[in-house]
């Protein structure tokens, strides 16, 4: 990543135009031409340094709910029970963390009634009980980061 | 949401088309006029549905790498006010109140810290600290030590 990506990325983190020609547009507040800049976002997503270009849903608003789970796992069951957690397609995200409660896992549905169900099915399936953890308020400030 | 929208919504949450056109070419991929895909994606980010358009940068590689889960027992009372005070820290990317679920679990304010190292996560965790003073009874730090899986909500 050179500082012309750098700044690809600081700028264009939000704000990509609603025009007929994005690119262009947004090319030139950067001093770009629009080829440039289509090539330097593909390889920023090739390179991994981007995981997406496009817009960033808020899925809550689209009716989706999301509730986190946690669960205290023996270190040598680790591995069994991540594999059948992964296994639900309503787990989006889970990431070991160091503390007792080890596994933290994100359950997101498009209906939320569904959500407890879910769980039971992870307990029932795992063996080891879920510690269930909605959000009942979220204060939402955009994080940008910086290059 | 209507059927237009989740059309939309669908053609559009793994990223847009890389050409100098993107909106056109999604256009073309569901039949409809440009122009009512550049309305219905106007509606979506006016109403909060989209959050933003452009790029969406993955945290670890630009070297946000420590990033760690900071947990707060805050009393009740106080609980909105100081959720959105610490919401409004600029390295704290989301920010909750949660159920406590006793005896195991005893805290209710969450907030994430983004940083590039352990110490400045440290920093951060300690501004949050003495922004919270005695209203935070106890708190705790979750480092996360490995992604397990990493998708998202996907609309079907």
């Amino acid at each position: 990543m050179d500082d012309l990506d750098r700044r690809i990325v600081n700028a264009l983190q939000g704000g990509f135009p609603l025009c007929e020609r994005p690119f262009a547009e947004a090319a030139g507040r950067l001093g770009l031409e629009e080829q440039d800049l289509i090539r330097r976002i593909k390889n920023l997503l090739e390179s991994k340094t981007l995981t997406r270009f496009g817009p960033l849903y808020d899925a809550e608003r689209l009716g989706g709910a999301f509730s986190l789970c946690a669960m205290s796992v023996p270190p040598e069951d680790f591995a069994r029970v991540a594999a059948i957690v992964n296994e639900f397609p309503e787990v989006a995200h889970n990431y070991e963390r160091a503390h007792r409660l080890n596994m933290w896992f994100v359950l997101a549905t498009e209906d939320p009634s569904r959500i407890r169900g879910v769980i039971s099915r992870i307990a029932a399936a795992t063996g080891y009980p879920v510690l269930h953890l909605p959000r009942e308020k979220e204060f939402f400030v955009e994080l940008r980061l910086t290059a | 949401m209507n059927a237009f929208d989740r059309a939309l919504v669908q053609a559009t949450q793994g990223g847009l088309p890389l050409v100098p056109r993107p909106y056109e070419a999604i256009a073309r991929e569901l039949g409809v006029p440009e122009q009512d895909v550049l309305d219905g994606l106007r509606r979506m980010l006016a109403d909060g549905r989209i959050r933003r358009i452009g790029a969406v940068p993955n945290h670890y590689a630009l070297g946000y790498t420590a990033n760690a889960m900071s947990v707060w027992d805050v009393e009740d009372e106080a609980a909105e006010s100081l959720g959105q005070a610490v919401g409004a820290l600029p390295f704290v990317s989301h920010c909750y109140l949660r159920p406590r679920r006793l005896p195991e679990w005893p805290y209710n304010l969450f907030a994430m810290v983004h940083a590039k190292d352990r110490a400045e996560t440290v920093g951060k965790i300690h501004e949050i600290e003495a922004l919270l003073g005695e209203r935070a009874r106890r708190h705790d730090v979750l480092y996360s030590t490995r992604i397990l899986k990493k998708t998202g909500l996907r609309i079907a």
